[in-house]
């Protein structure tokens, strides 16, 4: 029986976001297919991976991923510098952990200075993010927003609690935007609903439905990504067209198969292969489902899961 | 092409015997159309109408049940392409490929880490689950020398025995009669004496084309030689490829009831670097593959894949759940801190993650909330104070903490004072709403 190839012809089309400046802009999304269906579209742009670093030396870092940033990883501009020039780095994403109240607590005015020395000292794009603190976040991000005034980095991330203040650093600052919700599809229309009534536009959003690491809740990421893709590609539903975050490294690296070591669990094998794998799984799970840029941490993942894409666009 | 409930219902003798167990003709042609009853509940249709609509129903990937016994492997029976609409059915299968030109020692070798390679995760117990043989030695000989250690070492695991000569391929396949190995593979040129062969040996056929077209031609073909039970290959190899080919496949069964392709998929996903080869594996396990072919499986790489496998599998509609029990996390004494959560597998692993973050050596308590978050269990009357307190006497706790005091979570602070009331001598500590306040919670008590 001959066989008729049955294609989906979508509607919708994810936004192409554009960052950095001057030479070296990267464009991630465009797409008008469901992941790597290059077979019925257009993908115009591979997925982006940006290599996380942070404003304070990952102490809170497992071994594994500390060791290949050792000597280098104690201070931001250094550790961006080896991102880009030794790694290789298609984007770089600054973590301002140290902003939390809970850890050092560093001011926004710290902050702010950390994003002038990193953005002085790299030319590939800047993704800067906060601690995660909703309350912390909103002066912290309005500092580093206006430290990288016209750089056309990402700024996040917002969230519902806190997006009215960071939307406006994004909006007067000139920088794409990460909203971030909490695992529900509805949620996060909500969310990006919310921004772009501020006069936030559409096509410089990113959204984050919020990751999970594998064997800790990915299939929920998972499935709220599809839906997410499904309703922006086939029911044209314009506030899901912003590409998709997956920020994994920060979820990968807490869990315990990424730090358990082998004496103490030997049917799990080697504890470096078995970090590095569990990032790079679930960084190739996100990309399935729909997400465009990736934040992650261990040189080794990035590099097997570029290779991945490479073999799939 | 799936009939409708109104075409199933022309073919029906329209006497409304209710025999079937349904009140109408015209109600069991919808439950058939539905795939949620069987056309053998009506005694009076003629054996072609069976034939027709037994077709016409059967699930549009064929389920066909690999290898026998404990380790046998279901496949097929899938019915979406998005895990969301529906549960995905069958957990793909993992085999590992021993090639027939290795030494009897390496043989034995990967033999004994296919069958030392199950680990416990949320209470499954995952392992490696075939052997895939493969003839690359072109020596009829070798290929069924290597398969008798097979058959003698692993005589309960599932076995594809790969090789495309017929010859080579009788030899291995005669040592896994009874077993239901498959044969991979049949292709354009050897269909024939390859379908002989597993019906002789009533094996399930891998068939191997040239892209799709190609694939569905032979895939008739070989039903029409009489043999049912096939797994697919298209010849993909590139990741590219093989998710173009899985998802039109797919979408081709599903969709279309296509049946030339509705069959499970094995995929080879071998590569020279194993961190690789596990992306390339993961990448069949969300899109769509029955078994993958792995040519290592060290044992990191099969806790990623399995976990993968897991999550992806799981039901959507029904939350996955965690043992009850007293968990340690880190190493717990007399004074240390006993917490206490829902079942819900996602609370489970948020809440312990948090405790581990912490560093503060902690003892969780996770009850049986049926898979419930804690405000939707507490909600539906399953985290109760009575319920609560029952658990902590009943889990032995006491005998392992020299003080009495519970933290629960922030969300059911209500609960606080009824705890209390029900557990004698016990203080009950609100402790924060979300996981990610507990760190700095247990480490300014520490």
């Amino acid at each position: 029986m001959a066989f008729a190839p049955p294609k989906e012809t979508y509607s919708g089309k994810v936004y192409a976001v554009t960052i950095g400046t001057g030479e070296n802009t990267i464009t991630f999304g465009e797409e008008n297919v469901l992941p790597f269906h290059t077979f019925e579209g257009i993908t115009p742009n591979r997925p982006i991976i940006a290599y996380e670093i942070q404003d304070v030396p990952p102490i809170d870092w497992p071994e594994n991923v500390q060791k290949p940033y050792e000597g280098i990883s104690n201070d931001p501009v250094s550790w961006a510098k080896f991102c880009q020039d030794n790694l290789k780095a298609n984007a770089i994403a600054l973590r301002l952990i140290g902003t939390h109240p809970d850890r050092e607590n560093r001011s926004p005015e710290d902050a702010a200075k950390t994003v002038r020395d990193v953005l002085s000292a790299i030319d590939v794009p800047l993704i800067i993010v906060g601690s995660n603190h909703a309350e912390k976040d909103a002066p912290v991000l309005v500092a580093a927003a206006e430290a990288a005034k016209d750089r056309n980095c990402i700024i996040g991330k917002a969230q519902e609690a806190n997006y009215k203040t960071i939307v406006a650093a994004a909006m007067a600052n000139n920088h794409k935007l990460i909203a971030m919700s909490e695992l529900d599809i509805n949620l996060s229309k909500q969310l990006n609903i919310l921004i772009t009534q501020m006069g936030f536009d559409r096509e410089r959003l990113i959204t984050d439905p919020m990751c999970s690491a594998l064997g800790y809740g990915l299939e929920y990421t998972y499935s709220v990504m599809e839906r997410i893709r499904l309703a922006a590609l086939t029911q044209n539903d314009v506030t899901m067209q912003p590409p998709m975050l997956g920020d994994i490294g920060m979820y990968v690296w807490k869990v315990k198969e990424t730090q358990a070591s082998e004496t103490d669990v030997p049917q799990w094998g080697s504890t470096e292969e078995r970090g590095i794998t569990w990032e790079a799984v679930t960084a190739i799970a996100l990309l399935i489902a729909g997400a465009e840029l990736l934040i992650m941490r261990h040189p080794r993942a990035i590099e097997a899961v570029e290779k991945v894409i490479e073999e799939l666009i | 092409m799936a009939l409708t409930g109104v075409e199933i219902f022309k073919l029906l003798p329209k006497t409304n015997c209710k025999k079937c167990g349904f009140p109408t003709c015209l109600a069991f042609a919808m439950k058939l159309a539905q795939r949620q009853a069987s056309i053998d509940l009506c005694p009076d249709v003629s054996e072609e109408v069976k034939q027709k609509l037994g077709e016409a129903s059967a699930p549009p990937v064929r389920p066909i049940t690999f290898g026998v016994g404990d380790k046998a492997v279901k496949m097929g029976e899938e019915t979406v392409l998005f895990r969301h609409d529906k549960k995905f059915v069958n957990p793909c299968a993992f085999a590992l490929e021993i090639k027939d030109t290795l030494s009897e020692a390496d043989i034995n070798s990967k033999i004994e880490e296919v069958l030392n390679s199950e680990v416990e995760r949320v209470g499954q117990k995952l392992r490696i689950d075939a052997i895939a043989l493969t003839n690359d030695s072109n020596d009829i000989g070798k290929f069924e020398t290597s398969a008798k250690v097979v058959a003698e070492k692993a005589p309960a695991v599932p076995v594809i025995v790969c090789a495309d000569n017929p010859q080579a391929t009788e030899a291995a396949v005669k040592l896994f009669a009874d077993k239901k190995p498959v044969i991979y593979g049949a292709n354009s040129e050897n269909a024939d004496a390859m379908a002989n062969i597993a019906k002789t040996y009533k094996a399930i056929l891998g068939v191997t084309a040239n892209g799709l077209d190609e694939l569905s031609n032979l895939t008739e073909k070989i039903k029409s030689l009489g043999v049912t039970d096939m797994v697919i290959d298209s010849g993909a190899r590139k990741a590219k490829d093989m998710l173009r080919d899985n998802t039109l496949i797919r979408r081709a069964a599903v969709k279309k009831n296509f049946k030339p392709l509705g069959y499970p998929v094995i995929t080879f996903a071998q590569r020279d670097d194993s961190l690789y080869e596990a992306l390339i594996g993961a990448i069949g396990v969300a899109k769509y593959s029955s078994i993958i072919v792995l040519s290592s499986i060290e044992r990191w790489k099969n806790l990623a894949l399995f976990t993968l496998r897991q999550n992806l599998y799981t039901d959507p509609q029904v939350p996955m759940q965690v043992e009850q029990k007293i968990y340690k996390i880190g190493e717990p004494m007399s004074d240390s801190p006993l917490l206490i959560t829902t079942n819900f597998s996602l609370t489970y692993f948020i809440v312990s993650g948090e405790v581990e973050n912490s560093k503060v050596p902690s003892y969780l308590a996770v009850m049986d909330c049926e898979g419930l978050s804690v405000l939707t269990a507490w909600a539906a009357g399953k985290f109760t104070a009575a319920k609560i307190a029952q658990f902590i006497k009943e889990s032995g706790i006491e005998n392992d903490i020299n003080h009495r005091e519970l933290v629960i979570p922030g969300y059911v602070a209500i609960l606080s004072g009824s705890i209390e009331d029900k557990l004698e001598g016990w203080k009950v500590t609100v402790g924060p709403r979300e996981a990610n306040g507990i760190p700095a919670f247990l480490r300014s008590r520490a």
